[in-house]
């Protein structure tokens, strides 16, 4: 049985790391997608569409993101689907992003003085002009800073796709764990690599925020 | 095929699932009490003029709030295990959501005492308070008035966290789901039952969040 030195555990956590990042862009993507659509619902001016999204919110903020996964996993395949760990853990973390990136959104969008609104509408625009020529435009620039600091917590969130088997950095370190029984080290490396990862984020969303206030 | 529900196994098992959610209580109400000790001490520090200090207190927010929560839990479990003291189940479970929450606590506090105005320090002073009672009735309360909303919604994440403890075999909600999944196969019927409980255990929390606030901050009616 051939043995693992420190260095080798290293680098084999840092190549696992590649399913963490790839994760966090798909969920990111995708639930930004979603969470503008549910934005665009919860401000919508028709009521059902509001009460959709706000009940969305709600739910998804209400459940732990591990249950997501789970759902997402052994719940789909009642439908006579069968989904991998790949698709399930996208569609789990998909689903809290949106959620969060919509509440996230739809405050931006709140914090525009209700003025702008009635402006744009006094110069007789329709409601997709007020929306994306007067209101997104400024709501945007409020929503940068947040939005990447909830990133963060995508990457944080995809540690949890590995209860489902989805082997990505905190799986890997368990399975490097049974193999060189040194927990001590391999989850200080791998709390050092999410570091790695997260820190920067929460630093570029923190200057961004300084420098985009008004 | 159609898929035929049955929650059958649920109604039968209630009693484990109830023990579920009064371990998930248990621990999310001892580590909230924790963490908060830690966050009030963790702000001090963070404000200190001390340099080391306050570089203490940042490094420990900084370490928690940008790595995963599972990470934390193996880490404190296996890992503090493998080195000395053998930490049951429970006690890693409690010790990683405290430290957790404890760094967010921190932040949240410290946010809300430095938007506490020196102004009325001076004036507390001036009534003749201690340092003590200054620290207490003048900063330290209205201090939680103004972050009262960001605390107890991190308070609502510190309870849905504590589903991941289950990778431990902690015996709280989401460990009990996963044991009646693997002995009765009815997948989707557990964790769609778990997903309620949680959902209504964050809504009741929210709830009870807004009717303290009422009573605990009478004062804020006056500003």
């Amino acid at each position: 049985m051939r043995d693992f030195s420190h260095l080798d555990i290293v680098f084999a956590l840092l190549w696992a790391a590649r399913w963490t990042l790839l994760l966090s862009i798909i969920a990111f993507v995708c639930g930004g997608a979603v969470g503008f659509l549910l934005m665009l619902m919860r401000i919508s001016p028709l009521r059902p569409l509001r009460y959709i999204s706000w009940a969305y919110l709600e739910i998804v903020q209400g459940t732990p993101l591990l249950i997501q996964f789970l759902l997402a996993f052994f719940g789909i395949s009642i439908l006579g689907i069968e989904i991998s760990p790949w698709m399930s853990a996208a569609l789990a973390l998909t689903t809290f992003t949106s959620a969060f990136l919509g509440d996230i959104w739809r405050g931006s969008v709140d914090s525009i003085p209700v003025g702008q609104w009635e402006a744009s509408k006094a110069l007789s625009m329709t409601y997709a002009q007020q929306l994306g020529l007067v209101i997104l435009p400024q709501a945007v620039r409020r929503s940068i800073a947040p939005t990447v600091g909830f990133l963060v917590q995508v990457v944080k969130g995809t540690s949890l796709a590995s209860a489902i088997g989805f082997v990505e950095l905190a799986r890997s370190a368990t399975n490097i764990t049974n193999v060189t029984f040194e927990p001590f080290f391999v989850y200080l490396v791998t709390a050092v690599v999410y570091f790695g990862i997260c820190f920067p984020i929460s630093v570029f969303s923190r200057k961004l925020e300084k420098s985009l206030a008004y | 095929m159609t898929y035929r529900f049955q929650f059958q196994v649920i109604w039968e098992n209630w009693d484990l699932l109830l023990e579920g959610v009064g371990l998930t209580l248990q621990l999310s109400a001892l580590a909230i009490v924790l963490g908060l000790a830690i966050g009030v001490v963790g702000a001090l520090c963070r404000i200190s003029d001390n340099g080391y200090l306050s570089m203490l207190a940042t490094a420990y927010v900084e370490a928690i709030r940008n790595t995963p929560f599972l990470v934390q839990l193996l880490f404190i479990f296996f890992g503090i295990s493998s080195l000395g003291p053998r930490l049951g189940s429970f006690q890693a479970a409690l010790l990683a959501l405290t430290i957790n929450f404890g760094a967010y606590a921190t932040e949240i506090i410290r946010a809300g005492i430095q938007s506490v105005e020196q102004s009325q320090i001076e004036a507390g002073m001036s009534l003749g308070l201690n340092r003590r009672q200054v620290f207490r009735l003048v900063v330290l309360k209205p201090a939680v008035a103004t972050v009262y909303p960001a605390l107890t919604s991190q308070m609502v994440l510190l309870l849905l966290l504590s589903s991941v403890v289950s990778q431990i075999s902690t015996r709280e909600l989401t460990f009990m789901g996963n044991f009646l999944r693997s002995r009765t196969f009815r997948d989707f019927e557990v964790y769609i039952t778990l997903a309620l409980i949680y959902v209504i255990l964050a809504l009741g929390f929210k709830l009870l969040a807004q009717l303290c606030h009422r009573r605990l901050f009478v004062f804020t009616r006056y500003i």
